[in-house]
This record gives C-alpha cells, sequence and structure tokens, in this order.
C-alpha cells in the first residue's frame, strides 16, 4: 500500500473504508463485509455443530478433538469420512444457491426472481423422473446429468416464452409458473404408472437431502463451484452497473446483452450444480438474498452477503433436520427449506401487499 | 388493470352484442350435448353411438350397457358437475380480485386438499374416495380462504402477481408437508400418488350425489351475485357509491368459489386450469357482463372437462390420461399467452 493523499471524504450513505494500492483501489462496504464474515463464521459454526447429531452421537470434544487430527480410528471415519462432506455441503450448497439467487433476483429486479421459482427444479425433476422411471438408469451420475440438462433446458424454454422485447420479472415469474406446473402433471403422471419402489426413489430425490452426499460426489461439485463463484466475483462490477439500466450501463462500457446471458448462466449453473449433487432444495435462493438486504441495510443485491446468508441458512436447515431426527426422524432438508422458505414467501407478500396498500397512489 | 372493460350499470344494448351471445351460448349448448355423446362413447371399449342409446334407454345385462351405466355415466355427469364448478369458481375469482390469471388450481386450493387428504390418510387411516371427500372438502376451503385472505391483506386491490405467488407459496408450504408424510411411509404413498393428479373416473355416482348439493348451492350464489360483480369490476368505492353492498358480495363470492372450488376438488383430486382458460374464451362472444360470462362459463367448462377426458382416453388406448393432466398440458401455454398479451403486461 502506498501511502496516496487521501481523497475528499465522499459519503455513499453507507459506513466504508477504502484500500489503496499502487495496483488497485477498491471501497470497502464495511457494514456488508462484517455481517458477511459473520454469517459464514455463523455458518460454518453450525455446520460443525450438526457434526455431533447422526445415529452414533458424538461430544463436542471428540468431534473438535478428531477435527483437529486426533480422535479415536472409528471417530475418524465417522467425521472424516461420512459426515464432513456433508457439513461442507451444507456451507458449500447454501452459498452456491445464496448466489444464483443474488444474481438472479439482481438481474430481473424482482425479490420474486430465482432459479427455482422459474422453473428450474421442475424441469430437474421431470429430466430425473424420465431417466429413472422411463429409461430406467437410476446411477448417481445419470441423475446429475439428468437433472442438469432438464433444468437448463426448462429455465432456457422459461426464459425464451417470457422474452417480448426483453424480459419483465413479473412475465418471466408467471411463465415459470406455467411450466411448472405443466410439467408437475408431467411428472404426476409417468410416477403414477411407475414401479412403487422407483417412484419412491424418485419421490426422495425430489426432496431434495444432502445426507446422502460423500467425498466422491462432493469433490467434483466443490471444483466446479469454486469456478463459478470465480466468474461471479469477475462479473460482479458489470452486474452493478446493470442494476443502473441498460442505458446507464452502456454508457460506462458494459454490453447488457451478453453480460445478462452469461450472469443467466452462472446464476442457473449454481442451482443446476447443487440440484444434481443433492436434488432441489427450494426456496434458498429466494430467501437468502433478501433476508442478507435486510441485515446489511443495503440497498441492491449483495453477492457476498447473500451467499453468506444462503450458507448460514442451509447449515441452520441441516442441523435442524439432525435435531428433528433425534426426537422424531429423518426429513430430508429440501422439506424444512421448503416450508420455511414458502411461509417466508407468504409473509414477504403480505408484508409488501400492505405496504403498496398504505403508500398513496 | 381490469381485464373487462367496465360496462356502466344499465349495459347500452347492441343488437349485434346480443345475438353474438344468444348464438354462442346455443353453440356451446350443442358442443354440450355432443361432449356428452363422445364421453359415453369413447373409451378402451369404443362404443357405436347406436349401442350407447340402446345402453342408455334398454338398460339391460349386456355388455354395452353394463359399460355405458357403471363407468361411463358416472364420470361424464362428475364431468359435467365439477367442470361447471371449476368455470363458475375461475370466473368468480378473476370477477372477485379483478385478475386475470386467477384459477382454483394455480392458487393453491389442490395443494390444500391434497394437504388434507394425504394428512387423512397418512394419520388417521383414511382409506377410498369416499373417506377422502370431506378432508379434500376443508383443506381446498381452508386454502381458498387462506389464499383470499393473504392476497387482501392489503384491502381490496390486490396485484395478479401478489395472488398467484400467494396461492404458489402456500402451495410449496403444503405440498413440502404433503411429500414428508408420504414420503416417511410407503402405504400412504401408495394410495395417493394417484389421487390430486385430477381424475373423474375414481369417483362413483353416490359421493357424486354427496358433494352434488355444495355444487348447487355454489352455483346458484354465483349467479344470484352476478349483477353487484359488475359494479365491482368498477373500483370498490365506485360500486359503493352505486348502490352496492361491496362487503357483502365479496363475502358470497368467496363463499361460493369455496363450495365450487372445494367441492369439485374433493371429488376429481383438483383439474388445473379450467377455470382459468374457460372465462377468457367465453369472454370473447359475452363481453364483460358477468351475468354471462358467469352462466356461459357454466356450460363452457364442462365442453372442456369431458373432451379433454375424452382425449385423454384416446391418446393412451387401451390405458388413459388423466383429465387433469390433459388440462394442464392445454392450460399451460393459455397461461403464459395470456401474461405475453401486451395488455396483461400492463397488469
Amino acid at each position: 500500500m502506498s501511502a496516496l493523499p487521501r481523497a475528499e471524504h465522499v459519503d455513499f450513505g453507507y459506513r466504508s473504508g477504502s484500500l489503496r494500492s499502487r495496483f488497485a483501489s477498491a471501497r470497502l462496504p464495511l457494514r456488508v463485509l462484517g455481517v458477511s464474515a459473520l454469517l459464514l463464521g455463523l455458518a460454518v459454526a453450525v455446520a460443525v455443530a450438526a457434526i455431533r447429531y447422526g445415529d452414533y452421537p458424538l461430544t463436542a470434544e471428540q468431534v473438535l478433538s478428531t477435527l483437529l487430527g486426533g480422535g479415536e480410528p472409528f471417530h475418524r471415519i465417522v467425521v472424516l469420512e461420512w459426515r464432513l462432506p456433508v457439513a461442507i455441503a451444507a456451507v458449500a450448497f447454501g452459498a452456491l444457491l445464496g448466489l444464483g439467487g443474488a444474481i438472479f433476483q439482481s438481474i430481473t429486479r424482482n425479490p420474486l426472481g430465482s432459479p427455482d421459482v422459474i422453473g428450474f427444479d421442475a424441469g430437474a425433476y421431470t429430466a430425473v423422473v424420465v431417466v429413472t422411471l422411463v429409461v430406467g438408469s437410476g446411477g448417481t451420475w445419470s441423475i446429475a446429468a439428468a437433472a442438469i440438462v432438464g433444468g437448463l433446458a426448462t429455465a432456457f424454454a422459461v426464459y425464451l416464452l417470457a422474452w417480448r422485447r426483453g424480459v419483465q420479472g413479473f412475465r418471466l415469474i408467471i411463465v415459470g409458473i406455467g411450466v411448472a406446473a405443466m410439467l408437475g402433471s408431467l411428472n404426476s403422471y409417468l410416477i403414477t404408472r411407475a414401479d412403487i419402489t422407483d417412484a419412491m426413489s424418485v419421490g426422495f430425490w425430489s426432496a431434495g437431502s444432502i445426507a446422502r452426499v460423500t467425498w466422491s460426489s462432493l469433490t467434483p461439485s466443490l471444483v466446479l463451484g469454486t469456478v463459478i463463484v470465480l466468474a461471479a466475483i469477475a462479473l460482479s462490477p458489470a452486474l452493478k452497473r446493470l442494476e443502473l439500466g441498460d442505458d446507464a450501463a452502456i454508457t460506462q462500457g458494459t454490453r447488457p446483452g451478453p453480460v445478462r446471458l452469461a450472469l443467466l448462466v452462472l446464476g442457473v449453473a449454481t442451482t443446476a450444480l447443487v440440484t444434481a449433487a443433492a436434488g432441489p432444495i427450494g426456496f434458498i435462493a429466494l430467501v437468502a438474498p433478501q433476508l442478507a438486504r435486510r441485515i446489511t441495510r443495503s440497498a441492491g443485491v449483495s453477492l457476498l452477503a447473500a451467499s453468506a446468508m444462503g450458507a448460514a441458512l442451509l447449515a441452520a436447515a441441516h442441523l435442524l433436520s439432525l435435531l428433528i431426527a433425534q426426537v422424531y426422524r429423518s426429513i430430508p432438508v429440501g422439506l424444512i427449506t421448503v416450508c420455511l422458505g414458502g411461509l417466508y414467501l407468504i409473509w414477504l407478500l403480505i408484508r409488501e401487499t400492505r405496504r403498496q396498500a398504505g403508500a398513496p397512489r | 388493470m381490469i381485464q373487462t372493460a367496465p360496462a356502466a350499470a344499465p349495459a347500452p344494448q347492441h343488437p349485434g352484442l346480443h345475438r353474438r351471445r344468444a348464438i354462442g351460448l346455443v353453440l356451446l349448448a350443442a358442443a354440450l350435448v355432443l361432449a356428452c355423446l363422445a364421453s359415453l362413447a369413447v373409451g378402451a371399449n369404443p362404443l357405436s353411438l347406436e349401442q350407447v342409446w340402446r345402453g342408455l334407454t334398454e338398460p339391460d345385462r349386456s355388455e354395452a350397457s353394463l359399460i355405458v351405466w357403471t363407468l361411463r355415466i358416472p364420470r361424464t355427469v362428475v364431468g359435467l358437475l365439477v367442470g361447471a364448478a371449476f368455470g363458475v369458481a375461475g370466473a368468480l375469482i378473476q370477477a372477485l380480485t379483478r385478475n386475470p390469471l386467477a384459477d382454483p388450481g394455480i392458487l393453491g386450493v389442490n395443494a390444500g386438499a391434497g394437504f388434507a387428504v394425504t394428512v387423512g390418510v397418512g394419520v388417521f387411516g383414511l382409506s377410498g374416495i369416499t373417506g377422502y371427500i370431506w378432508f379434500a372438502f376443508a383443506g381446498a376451503a381452508l386454502a381458498t380462504v387462506l389464499v383470499y385472505l393473504i392476497g387482501a391483506a392489503g384491502r381490496g386491490q390486490v396485484s395478479p402477481v401478489t395472488l398467484v405467488l400467494a396461492g404458489v407459496a402456500l402451495g410449496a408450504v403444503l405440498g413440502g408437508f404433503s411429500t414428508f408424510l408420504t414420503l416417511i411411509d410407503e402405504q400412504t404413498f401408495r394410495s395417493l400418488r394417484s389421487w390430486g393428479i385430477g381424475s373423474i373416473a375414481l369417483t362413483d355416482l353416490d359421493d357424486t350425489a354427496s358433494v352434488a348439493p355444495f355444487l348447487i348451492v355454489g352455483l346458484l350464489l354465483a349467479l344470484a351475485i352476478a349483477g353487484p360483480l359488475d359494479a365491482i369490476a368498477l373500483g370498490d368505492d365506485l360500486a359503493a357509491s352505486l348502490g352496492t353492498e361491496v362487503g357483502r358480495t365479496r363475502v358470497l363470492g368467496i363463499v361460493a368459489v369455496t363450495l365450487l372450488a372445494g367441492g369439485g376438488t374433493a371429488l376429481t383430486g383438483g383439474i388445473g386450469f379450467v377455470g382459468l382458460m374457460v372465462p377468457h374464451v367465453v369472454r370473447w362472444f359475452t363481453g364483460p357482463d358477468q351475468r354471462w360470462i358467469l352462466a356461459t362459463s357454466a356450460v363452457a367448462a364442462p365442453v372442456l372437462v369431458l373432451l379433454a377426458d375424452v382425449l385423454g382416453r384416446m391418446i393412451a388406448r387401451p390405458g388413459e390420461i388423466e383429465v387433469g393432466i390433459v388440462t394442464a398440458i392445454i392450460g399451460a401455454p393459455v397461461l403464459i399467452a395470456l401474461v405475453r398479451r401486451s395488455r396483461a403486461a400492463g397488469l
């Protein structure tokens, strides 16, 4: 860092620090950074705490000593081989979903735009149903490939159908709902015609669970996830400029069309990755950016804060599912996120309606 | 915002409009008769019209007579009743919420019924359609009221998207609970995977007879409030100044929708998109008069349901595709076309 003379103080509307060096300078939104660090810390802590629970409960000391390299051989297998990948998946997948949701909400300029709302999950589910029940190949990799292809194709179709001299958030959402309804009825048709065991296994997949994640399925996801995150970081300045409107973005040297397409691909890729590995985990992408925005009190959607919030949410849902399994029976984490996320969406809608009714028209 | 151009209370009389409405109604009635005949004749074992007629008029032990009376008559009756119920319920919701995208299925009524039935089967050990009916009714009614309350939290003027999303959110939550209940117990999964798709083939005449009174009360109630609904299309304040009792009309309307959608869902498991499509098609020739829209929807919707059912029987012969799947595959493109239209884009 060189000692450049301090520039005149500019009020950005939030507390910020600045970082200057010979090669680059950056304005640091302190609250966003602080909140994100806090949330990530929370996510990791919750995920580590969740390692304790399962069919073979461990104490906190046993978990910590095993993670730090000690512990009995059996504990090492339980913690490092079985539960650590799941814990990492909770944090990493949550962060990816939050990132994808933030990108989508920013592009559609709509708090309700998220990959699962625009029919990605429905498409992935249909493809998996077709591959397992009709084609009859139910291996992990064919399911993962089917989920990605089906989800991408559906998201693409929804986007095209909603296209009419540009894409409006509202149209995108309703078209997504229509396509999802159509695919949903196709799914139920195929499921009623299938063998009961196959149908149940597809049903379990559709509930979305990270409990089956192992190192061998996690590692490729993590590698691809890192690529996605790096690409998102590279594109985030362009995303900020697009939020100002297409015209403003053009004047700042951003080409809206290609950038938006690249961002869409990234947003869908996050969901595709998670869905392939764990099945559809709904509503994290929808909820995380909004909650993050409330906590950081920022005007727009922050990619970093949304990812951190997604990680914290999925880790918490994972812990909750394990705690419920202790007293009742195991519940796929996807069902927990769907139920809680749906309730949050309902609350959000009521609040928005109230606010609009209160505002002068 | 308003889908239907508001008609002044005593509508100016257009001779052309009257003729169009009358011709439309006659054509629809003829189509309904044809649809009923098709529904009686087409199936895994196709019958000629002559056989259908003989089976109908001279019930004996012949195969044709048995097929007509035990299989085809019950499903045709269910199709007629349920079609009218969903069509009128859709027209009512669209008028009450001034929302062209409203439909009992989209608004989560099916999910409510499905949830209640799942609880009934998974927790209380129900079995058979007869047992499902009352649970489905309660669940559908609850979902209707909940969605309306969520959507109406902002007093009257609800944005169409908000209402649809409220339905989707409620559907997601209830669907999540239902999935959980079916996944923890294979027996529940087995008995429920075919319910909720929307079939008119599984219900017998006794069950239909026990739900029919609710549907008929709902239909009459809907026709009774059709006049005030026209005024509500102008906006609540204007309607009140025209002497309409807005609050009472809304409450009666919601009661009617609950009876119709709840009863229809109880009998079939929910047939989506009928309530969405039919009022839109009907408005082409009736214009914005709610009395005509409701009455014509009651005739047109059964045509759609019966024809969709016949189509489902013809495509997958000798098996069949449930009517709810056929209507979803026809209806989703209609929904998409509606939001793509420039007028709806301004909503």
